[in-house]
């Protein structure tokens, strides 16, 4: 790994970060609409639900990790989309830069991405909620890690459909999260889901890191077993991940796309 | 023998891009890759880049295969500029000269970026954002690009496509006094048979696929009996015979 080209790419989103404030704009704004939404349903919970009733902010507080991973995987997608929009691809594929350096300037930015549009919305929930992820303590380092990765493999997945089929996966992109909120029990507990779902389920990491948030807030218990368990299964699908870019880079080398693309 | 193509095939799905084609160029000329649209020049100049992967055959660079050297190693060696690939176009020209430079791991890349922007005349538009210039200035700044590396083997797709005879001028006078300053081995596909005439020491010409002639640009116009170059050009490319 040469840590200059992985910083060279990671300053060309930055550059690029940096010379639009509606740019800026764009990445504060949807995480601070969606705090201000769910710190609203997060009240209303709070003080009508049985489940909730000692609970403040379990619902903010799932709603500002899941807003976490859901920024990681997108801010990858999106600065691999920037090259096919600037039409900047194969500059790129040419440059001495190694596959797995291009990942890693990718991971590595994404997370910068994630934080210029997440740290302010979290700041926001503490005066007008009353809420703060801090709360949950040093897991949720380890919680934000499992998340993380997990957000990243998802944004591999979708940059290598975008390699095998071209700019017209992009849509896929924006829906992919979206796709497995519903067997990430984000909200609710995994007992909702029916049986089979719940077997599904359990094959993610999302799971395992909300129940575990949830046990920390609610129960104030926390198991390391199962925190552990989640960040070892995002790892599992990270690997998976840079398997399947690999595999669509070459598969786009033969079909010879990487030439043309974002023409 | 600098770069040698063996038996280069691409074929995609069913259709044939490449069919078997050889050449070689030696160390420090600069060979012009000509024919009509669709005839497999930007698929040979992909395959040579390690941006296609070969269906058969082989690329030889200093008599060993491309395939052999480590990607960062082998692209360290070349560089490729072309209307049709463009710069980050929310960057500035300097952003992005320095962030080519950084992923090329250019030392002294102040004073690399310096003189390439004054040898080029883009110093004026520095601050610019690359996506608010226009053709002539984008296609100096992809030059510079290209060139900031000081690569061995420049590939260059039609450098002067839609620009105004004064820039496309510039560019070609450019390219030609670079060359005669620096050592470096240049493929010029390109559609302007002038530039070609001017710059390249010999041609390839591709048909369907198929490389259909070569030679320097006097043997060729004298081959075919014609006064220069475009005239030599239709005539091999609407003929049906192979040379």
């Amino acid at each position: 790994m040469n840590f200059n080209k992985i910083y060279a790419l990671g300053l060309r989103h930055i550059y690029l970060i940096m010379n639009s404030f509606p740019r800026i704009l764009d990445l504060i704004y949807w995480p601070t609409v969606q705090i201000f939404l769910w710190g609203f349903i997060s009240k209303f919970f709070t003080l009508n639900s049985e489940y909730y009733s000692n609970t403040v902010g379990v619902i903010l507080t799932a709603a500002i990790l899941y807003d976490f991973l859901f920024r990681a995987s997108i801010s990858f997608n999106m600065m691999f989309l920037e090259e096919i929009w600037s039409r900047n691809f194969t500059n790129l594929f040419i440059a001495p830069i190694r596959i797995r350096e291009i990942i890693a300037a990718l991971t590595l930015t994404a997370i910068l991405r994630t934080l210029i549009g997440l740290v302010p919305a979290v700041l926001i929930s503490i005066p007008l909620f009353g809420v703060s992820v801090l709360k949950l303590g040093i897991p949720l380092i380890f919680l934000l890690i499992g998340l993380y990765l997990f957000g990243i493999t998802l944004g591999l997945l979708v940059t290598s459909g975008l390699l095998r089929y071209g700019p017209s996966f992009e849509n896929i992109a924006w829906a992919s999260l979206f796709f497995l909120a519903p067997l990430g029990c984000i909200y609710y507990p995994i007992d909702i889901l029916p049986n089979f779902l719940q077997l599904i389920a359990k094959a993610l990491p999302l799971v395992h890191i909300f129940e575990e948030m949830r046990s920390i807030l609610i129960s104030n218990s926390v198991s390391y077993v199962n925190i552990l368990k989640s960040i070892s299964i995002s790892i599992v699908y990270f690997v998976f991940g840079v398997i399947v870019f690999y595999y669509s880079y070459f598969g786009a080398k033969k079909r010879g796309t990487l030439i043309n693309m974002g023409e | 023998m600098f770069i040698k193509i063996q038996n280069l095939s691409k074929i995609y799905n069913k259709y044939l891009a490449v069919n078997k084609i050889n050449f070689q160029i030696e160390k420090n000329k600069t060979i012009g890759l000509l024919g009509p649209n669709g005839c497999g020049k930007t698929t040979t100049i992909g395959m040579i880049l390690g941006l296609v992967t070969p269906s058969h055959g082989e690329i030889l660079i200093d008599n060993k295969n491309i395939n052999s050297f480590s990607r960062d190693k082998i692209l360290n060696r070349f560089n490729f500029a072309s209307p049709y690939v463009e710069l980050p176009k929310k960057l500035t020209v300097k952003q992005n000269l320095e962030i080519y430079g950084r992923l090329y791991g250019i030392e002294n890349l102040d004073k690399t970026i310096d003189e390439i922007s004054n040898d080029l005349d883009i110093k004026s538009f520095f601050e610019r954002k690359t996506g608010e210039l226009s053709s002539g200035q984008k296609n100096r700044v992809s030059l510079a690009k290209s060139l900031i590396n000081r690569p061995e083997i420049l590939l260059l797709d039609e450098p002067t496509a839609s620009l105004d005879p004064d820039i496309g001028d510039f560019i070609r006078s450019y390219i030609q006094d670079y060359k005669s300053k620096n050592e470096v081995t240049i493929l010029l596909a390109s559609h302007n048979m002038n530039e070609v005439e001017r710059l390249c020491d010999s041609i390839i010409m591709m048909k369907k696929g198929n490389i259909i002639d070569k030679g320097t640009c006097k043997d060729l116009i004298q081959k075919h009996g014609r006064t220069n170059l475009e005239e030599t050009f239709l005539k091999i490319v609407r003929s049906k015979d192979e040379f």
